[in-house]
């Protein structure tokens, strides 16, 4: 007896005309597979050094209604962070991804209740570092990981990323290029992809009502980006 | 009149046949001045589109035989309709897909076949005409027109010569009329509206005559506007580039 | 869910005469529209990309089966299930299974259509399990108690006090005087209402815009963040979509990824879009616990390989019916069922059947606007007018249509008879109408006539002219 999955095979064959794939056709097909290719990709950021490429980041990042800082390096942004949350009037106090505790030093900000760990939904403020940034949209890729939950870029009220200048890239196409190399040299599960990959071009926003904008619908509020030199 | 120039059949539209003939010498005009010799094939009757809209292929393949029958043996075939012009031009050679033999003869047809202002500027390179026509007008543009013949600057390129004519463009040029063929009796009431948002639209630009490329259409926006005691005038646009649009207007009672 | 298609010309003449309902589709002209059109133009390269999505969705559609496998194999590889249905009912039963092993009470949603589809709602809360959408446009029509009215707007047909009448009546707890006037005030109640549903969810239900075969992932593309805020908070992640929305590659995705912003919204990239692979890694701080995709066929393989399959390569961005001029002069309900406008004049059909759908793909102009501004380049016309051939043939169209095309075919077909006919037909009407120009009404003509005024003609045909003045030549 056939399963609901024979029957819709089945069904797609039958109506394409031809049995399952096999031999070479079949080899080709897993090639493209495992040797992506990258398709047309726009002429904007094509031949941009690394510093035009930033700026694009920026332009684009203000375009989706994003704040940007930029930073000679780490030390610098938890200063940052705090002169960011004063100006929007904001609780100085925030929660950071497990990622960057090593890596900040709270102790330059003194006047910040800072916590480490996963969002609970009562937060105000998260702070998170991006894996690679995308100019020619102004969009972040933040991974899931054992260091960096995903809640921490939905659930506080406002979101902070942390990008590196050496993460930026052009396209998203060079992006994945970048997340299948850091993946194949990690764990060598073969695994591609963590659990969740976010590209996020902003606050949450919704036009629900009467087609008009309006941020802060279900996710943060406001973003900030502060990119750091290195 | 005989030019060096191509050999054009005109393939009238059943529609300025039977309505408007003024639209006929018309484009017969306007092709003689482009140096074009003009012969109307008498076998014509009907490019066959509202079978074709309305799913009925056989008849509509019975009819499209005798057009390309008819229209065999000419350099260019030409309508003062972006309709019909498309009907041949774009599904001709579908509609005969399951034919090979006529599908070739309608491939050959269909490459043969414009609309009329597209073929006087891209193809006989036509960038004036000697007409006068004081006054504003404004443009609609017939769907089939601009999506299936790319029909759009170029009556706007010829008009642009008329001496004292003053183009106003309308905001929703390229919005349907509402005609359709069989939808605007089909659906009544959204080609209703339709329509009445067009002539709204045409009222507004302030322009004295409404000019379009399809007689269609036009009989659907002049009896809307007729409905709605509008004072705009509305005339196809070759009446007003080959200097013939001194007769009444679509819809006008005529002059005695 | 259940359809009302049928009723299309009733529909519409109720949504013809809501000038409620006008008000807020005129949005869609100065939104929407102009919007895609801004963005658009913003980048030279859209109309090559728009080639690439079609060649994309069309290799991946030629080989459906090979790449449903592989995004099957590593959906499994990555610790999810793949459930594979060839029905709603099937597709139903499924996700009540799930649902009830995790003894779920509640269920929130992200926006689905093919949840839409198999009328997911409707049957959960019949199995006493609360579903809670959390798009802002479909949650005030579930409090409603309607169907969306538009693939990535629901809640378009809809003002600003209607929204504020919905609210005040469904969030009791609140003050009935608070203001509800600018969209911040709808989105701050909304927001504070659903938070705390997203963490009492025992499931979160997504739909998806892409399968990638390459990873087994899903991907959503949202401004909200309810999407994503569904799947996190949910212990158990459900994705429902139906078998062509796999492509190949991140890559491929990505290139479709810049047709979908720009032509649903108008924006270039969407403010999230996710990639969900699997449940949640052991190492991960939070996520769901399982991961199902449940795909659902339900037509789409028998559309494969017919003259309806370039349907298939529909990703879903509305930019059809955002410049229809029918769907904007009665909206998305008028439409009956899930899918509205354009698109769902040839999937609606497709799905349910030309008898029930048959209207749809008759209501049309063929102006053509929709496959103009589609990415993916889909013939739309041409299926709804394959669709009337259909209904022709099988001989569903109305008698006085096809006695009025075989009359016109006859005469059509016989040239001298046709100018005879023509001839008459254009003096007689000539001269009735001599005088005033126009027939206010005429027989047989009342469709026409009802609303505006017929033009006469001039009295004579052209050929009969053309012969006394030239000859005939």
């Amino acid at each position: 007896m056939s399963t609901a999955r024979d029957q819709i095979l089945g069904s797609i064959r039958k109506s394409l005309g031809r049995e399952t794939m096999s031999g070479e056709a079949a080899a080709e097909l897993h090639q493209r597979l495992a040797r992506p290719a990258q398709n047309l990709i726009p002429a904007r950021t094509a031949g941009l050094d690394a510093e035009a490429m930033v700026r694009l980041l920026v332009i684009k990042l203000g375009e989706g209604a994003c704040t940007v800082d930029d930073v000679a390096s780490m030390s610098e942004v938890p200063a940052r962070v705090a002169a960011w949350l004063q100006r929007e009037n904001l609780p100085a106090r925030l929660i950071q991804a497990p990622a960057l505790k090593d890596g900040l030093d709270w102790s330059t900000a003194p006047t910040l209740e800072v916590t480490t760990g996963t969002a609970d939904g009562s937060e105000d403020t998260s702070v998170t570092p991006a894996f690679a940034a995308i100019a020619e949209t102004g969009t972040l890729m933040l991974l899931s990981d054992a260091t960096t939950p995903t809640g921490l870029n939905f659930l506080p009220e406002n979101h902070i990323a942390i990008v590196r200048r050496s993460q930026v890239v052009g396209p998203l196409e060079d992006a994945w290029s970048r997340l299948r190399a850091a993946r194949a040299r990690a764990d060598g599960d073969g695994h591609t992809m963590p659990r969740s990959v976010n590209l996020i071009s902003g606050p949450s926003r919704t036009a629900d009502i009467e087609q008009r904008i309006q941020m802060g619908a279900h996710g943060p509020r406001r973003m900030h980006v502060i990119v750091v030199d290195g | 009149m005989t030019g060096a120039g191509p050999r054009v059949g005109l393939f009238v539209t059943c529609l300025v046949d039977l309505y408007r003939p003024t639209v006929g010498f018309a484009a017969v005009k306007l092709l003689e001045d482009a140096g074009c010799t003009v012969e109307v094939p008498a076998a014509q009757t009907c490019c066959g589109q509202p079978a074709f809209n309305s799913g009925d292929t056989v008849d509509a393949k019975a009819v499209a035989r005798g057009v390309i029958d008819a229209f065999d043996s000419y350099e260019y075939v030409v309508a003062p309709s972006g309709s019909c012009a498309g009907m041949i031009h774009e599904h001709y050679p579908e509609l005969f897909a399951d034919e090979p033999e006529t599908a070739m003869r309608a491939q050959q047809l269909a490459k043969r076949t414009h609309e009329l202002m597209s073929f006087l500027v891209d193809v006989m390179k036509v960038e004036r005409v000697a007409a006068v026509f004081p006054g504003t007008v404004t443009y609609h543009d017939s769907c089939s027109g601009l999506r299936e013949m790319q029909v759009k600057a170029q009556p706007r390129r010829l008009l642009g010569s008329v001496e004292g004519l003053t183009l106003t463009e309308l905001p929703s040029a390229e919005i349907c009329c509402g005609f359709g063929g069989t939808f605007c009796v089909k659906y009544p009431e959204i080609s209703d509206k339709m329509v009445t948002e067009k002539a709204q639209d045409v009222v507004a630009t302030g322009a004295g005559t409404l000019l379009a490329g399809d007689l269609g259409c036009l009989l659907n926006m002049a009896g809307k506007l007729s409905r709605l005691r509008a004072q705009t005038k509305v005339r196809h646009v070759a009446e007003v580039l080959a200097g013939l649009a001194d007769g009444p207007a679509i819809g006008e009672p005529a002059k005695d | 869910m259940q359809s009302t298609s049928r009723s299309f010309k009733a529909n519409a003449h109720r949504a013809l005469n809501d000038a409620v309902l006008q008000r807020a589709l005129g949005n869609i002209k100065t939104g929407f529209q102009e919007k895609r059109r801004k963005v658009v133009e913003a980048l030279p390269e859209f109309d090559a990309l728009r080639d690439c999505g079609r060649d994309i969705k069309n290799h991946t559609l030629a080989h459906l089966d090979f790449y449903l496998e592989r995004f099957e194999e590593k959906v499994i590889a990555n610790g999810g299930t793949v459930h594979w249905c060839r029905t709603p009912a099937e597709a139903r039963e499924t996700i009540l299974a799930i649902c009830r092993r995790r003894e779920a009470r509640t269920v929130t949603k992200g926006k689905s259509m093919v949840a839409e589809e198999i009328g997911l709602n409707e049957f959960l809360e019949a199995n006493a399990i609360e579903p809670v959408e959390t798009d802002l446009g479909e949650y005030i029509i579930q409090i409603r108690h309607e169907p969306p009215s538009h693939i990535i707007a629901p809640a378009i047909h809809l003002t600003r006090e209607q929204i504020a009448e919905d609210f005040r009546r469904h969030h009791t707890e609140l003050d009935p005087a608070r203001r509800l006037e600018e969209p911040r005030d709808f989105t701050d109640e909304a927001r504070a209402q659903l938070r705390d549903r997203y963490f009492e969810a025992d499931v979160g239900i997504t739909g998806a815009n892409f399968l990638i075969a390459e990873t087994g992932s899903t991907v959503i593309v949202t401004n909200e963040g309810n999407g994503d805020m569904t799947q996190l908070l949910g212990k158990c992640h459900v994705v429902v979509a139906s078998l062509e929305k796999v492509v190949p590659t991140l890559d491929d995705a990505a290139t479709i990824l810049r047709l979908l912003a720009r032509s649903a919204t108008g924006q270039e990239m969407s403010v999230y879009t996710t990639f969900s692979t699997g449940p949640r890694r052991p190492d991960d701080l939070d996520g769901p616990e399982e991961f199902h995709v449940v795909l659902l066929d339900n037509g789409r393989s028998a559309m494969l390989g017919t003259q309806f399959q370039d349907m298939l390569r529909c990703i879903r961005c509305a930019a059809c019916m955002n410049h229809c001029p029918v769907y904007a002069a009665v909206g998305g309900h008028a439409y009956g069922w899930v899918y509205p406008g354009p698109m769902g004049a040839v999937l609606t059909p497709s799905l349910i059947g030309v008898e029930e759908a048959g209207h749809l793909p008759n209501a049309s102009t063929f102006c053509g606007r929709c496959e103009s501004v589609c990415p993916m380049r889909i013939p739309l016309p041409k299926m709804m007018r394959h669709y009337r051939t259909r209904e022709f043939e099988r001989g569903l169209a109305p008698p006085m249509a096809k006695g009025g095309l075989a009359v016109w075919a006859f005469l059509a077909t016989r040239p001298t008879l046709y100018r005879f006919v023509t001839g008459m037909a254009a003096r007689v009407l000539g001269a009735l109408g001599r005088r005033t120009g126009r027939f206010k009404s005429l027989p047989l003509a009342g469709g026409w006539t009802g609303v505006r005024d017929m033009p006469a003609p001039e009295g004579r045909s052209f050929h009969a002219l053309w012969a006394e003045r030239r000859g005939g030549r």
